[in-house]
């Protein structure tokens, strides 16, 4: 009987590969080592690029594959437009993006490779990753914000009709809830994807110290585990899709801020 | 949780191939693929666009030109209505004047055998008093054997045929 040892955080160790531990970054000094994150990044970009590279036929009359690259990208470009207008647009190249590399790594995270002995990485459940893409967005609203309105733009943290008398008050606490904003775009990603897979693990903890307990703990902690395993993972995939729809939409609200202020 | 356990070691090689990997999906994707992608989309829809304009002027230009012939139909009709009218009016008095015509020749025709016969029914009334007069004298001879004169039984005839 094998010995069920489970630990549910071992799937988010990093570990250098190809023996690039001491890869640096010229004579900085700075580590570089290419590890199994790094390769789930290039493996995203990779199929990313052969999903898109599909809509690329440009015919007239699309195909199914065209169809959906064009579905993906008309969302974006209706969900910028729906929320910051007409100068949305210029924004949908990195939007797209955000969402797409977000979907992807969630998606590809989730792939039931190990049953062919491949251990998809989840890089999304990293909050060194997520806080570099909840960053960039918010020096992209900074910029834009900035290079729009200049100094007027501090009047985002004085909403509109607000009495002169509350503004002491009102103006710290949007300025708080702005810098906020970075924290919780990355915060929210790390958090879900790292509980789903946490979850998932855990529950197939159970499903394994079940088997391995007898017959009676099978049938009456293994199976049910096992079902509601097969559950969580479907909504698993739901989450991987709402948490890159929800970082590209805050993204996109976050940038109307700083095209349109308030 | 190696996250935070792995911080201090992982972070650089994290931020760096994300950066790498994010530029090259934004550069090569975002900037290069998507919006001809999004080109593609909105050449077809301007091309959709420009088509249903082109059927509408079509179906406005079809509905004109079948206006156009409605009335020129209705026009045709008229012209078609009026000729045949006026044919029939030609033709009516054409046979007017023909009958017209024949008529007054059988009348002309009618007179002059009406004339042609009176003037024979004269001959023939004249004719016969001749020869009843002559009878008349013929048989007073023979049966008184009196010889009478030719106007005297020329006048006892006529006063025979006026009693009738």
């Amino acid at each position: 009987m094998a010995e069920a040892k489970v630990d549910p955080m071992h799937q988010f160790t990093i570990e250098p590969l190809f023996g690039s531990e001491s890869w640096a970054l010229g004579a900085t000094g700075i580590n570089i080592a290419f590890t199994n994150s790094a390769l789930w990044m290039l493996i995203t970009t990779l199929v990313l690029f052969a999903f898109v590279m599909g809509g690329m036929k440009r015919e007239l009359v699309p195909g199914r594959w065209q169809m959906m690259v064009e579905t993906f990208t008309g969302f974006i470009d209706q969900m910028l437009e729906a929320n910051i207008g007409k100068a949305g647009r210029k924004y949908v190249p990195y939007v797209f993006t955000l969402f797409m590399f977000i979907l992807f790594a969630n998606l590809l995270g989730l792939m039931p490779l190990g049953v062919i002995g491949v251990h998809p990485f989840t890089f999304t459940s990293h909050f060194t990753v997520t806080g570099v893409l909840a960053i960039m967005s918010f020096t992209i609203v900074l910029a834009v914000g900035f290079f729009k309105h200049g100094l007027h733009f501090f009047s985002l943290f004085l909403p509109h009709g607000t009495p002169w008398w509350m503004a002491p008050v009102i103006a710290p606490i949007e300025f708080i809830s702005f810098m906020v904003r970075p924290f919780s775009l990355g915060l929210r990603l790390f958090v879900a994807m790292m509980a789903g897979h946490v979850l998932l693990e855990v529950l197939s903890s159970f499903v394994i110290s079940g088997g391995n307990a007898g017959p009676l703990f099978a049938v009456g902690i293994g199976i049910p585990s096992m079902i509601l395993m097969i559950g969580i993972c479907a909504l698993e995939l739901l989450v991987a899709g709402i948490q890159a729809y929800v970082f590209a939409l805050l993204t996109a609200l976050y940038i109307n801020d700083a095209e349109n202020l308030h | 949780m190696p996250q935070i356990a792995q911080l201090s070691e992982t972070i650089t090689s994290q931020v760096f191939w994300l950066l790498v990997f994010f530029g090259i999906t934004f550069f090569v994707i975002g900037r290069g693929m998507v919006p001809k992608i999004m080109q593609t989309v909105a050449d077809r829809e301007s091309q959709i666009g420009a088509d249903l304009t082109a059927a509408k002027a079509a179906r406005d230009a079809a509905d004109q030109q079948e206006e156009a012939w409605r009335v020129r139909e209705a026009q045709n009709r008229d012209a078609a209505h009026a000729i045949v009218t006026e044919a029939k009016g030609n033709a009516a008095a054409r046979s007017q004047d023909v009958l017209a015509t024949a008529q007054a020749r059988f009348d002309q025709e009618v007179e002059a055998a009406e004339i042609q016969i009176d003037h024979a029914r004269r001959e023939a009334l004249a004719e016969l008093e001749t020869v009843a007069t002559e009878a008349a004298q013929d048989i007073v001879a023979k049966i008184a054997n009196i010889n009478v004169a030719r106007p005297e039984a020329h006048r006892a005839v006529q006063e025979a045929l006026a009693r009738g």
